[in-house]
């Protein structure tokens, strides 16, 4: 707001928001990550894609996988650049194969 | 409308009643089953893993929009999770419809439209080992 004092106690800046996102993983994608479920941790204003290069950290061969996965957020379907929100269920989706 | 994941064998005959009904002149039935090779290598049983929630929402979406476009009272829609043995029903499908022409078609939507998007993934079990199926052309979209 113009004109506005600053705060008055010399606090440092606040760090952004961490959001909690937990993630699933299905089929091959939970042989490859050795778990059905983590919860993660991340700065907000984290897409899927920021989730994926962290998990990638531990295991690289997710990166490889990424371009033929699908993703579902609280179970709709979206796009790598969709933002996560604290408290999301993120899917990591391989190619279907029901019938 | 019935559309379920069980883990028990489909009752074919209960999907078959729940679409039966006194405005339809034709049934069409849809069964998957357990085929006995892959490619011609042989498989000795199959297992389907899901995303059970979004699995079931999807499965519903599906059959709303046939009975929606083709105008039906009745469709019902079933697909198993587990292991599965060879010969077993995987996934059923039955449609009723006043006339033949709209029950064939819907039926055929909803398989192939199931076969798309739903999050569902089979297991291929060779005496020698097991791979998860899944063909790249099947990735779901966002779109």
């Amino acid at each position: 707001m113009a004109g506005s004092k600053p705060p008055p106690s010399a606090s440092p800046p606040v760090a952004p928001a961490a959001i909690s996102v937990r993630v699933l993983f299905f089929a091959s994608l939970a042989d490859l990550m050795g778990e059905r479920r983590r919860n993660l941790n991340l700065p907000a204003g984290s897409t899927i894609a920021d989730a994926l290069r962290d998990m990638a950290t531990d295991v690289p061969d997710l990166a490889v996988r990424a371009p033929h996965v699908s993703f579902a957020v609280n179970e709709a379907f979206v796009t790598a650049d969709a933002p996560l929100s604290d408290g999301d269920e993120l899917a990591l989706i391989p190619p279907v194969s029901g019938g | 409308m019935i559309v379920e994941l069980t883990s028990d064998p489909i009752d074919v005959p209960r999907l078959i009643a729940h679409v039966n009904q006194p405005s339809n002149g034709g049934i069409c039935t849809f069964l998957g089953v357990v085929r006995d090779n892959a490619e011609g290598r042989p498989v000795v049983k199959l297992g389907y893993e899901a995303y059970e929630s979004m699995a079931v929402a999807q499965m519903r979406t599906i059959v709303e929009d046939a009975m929606q476009r083709w105008n039906l009272d009745a469709v019902a829609l079933s697909h198993r999770t587990g292991e599965l043995q060879i010969g077993e029903a995987s996934v059923a499908i039955a449609v009723g419809a006043p006339h033949r022409a709209e029950a064939f078609e819907a039926c055929r939507y909803i398989i192939d439209t199931l076969k798309t998007r739903v999050p569902i993934w089979k297991k291929e079990f060779f005496r020698d080992g097991a791979v998860w199926v899944e063909p790249v052309s099947s990735q779901p979209s966002a779109q």
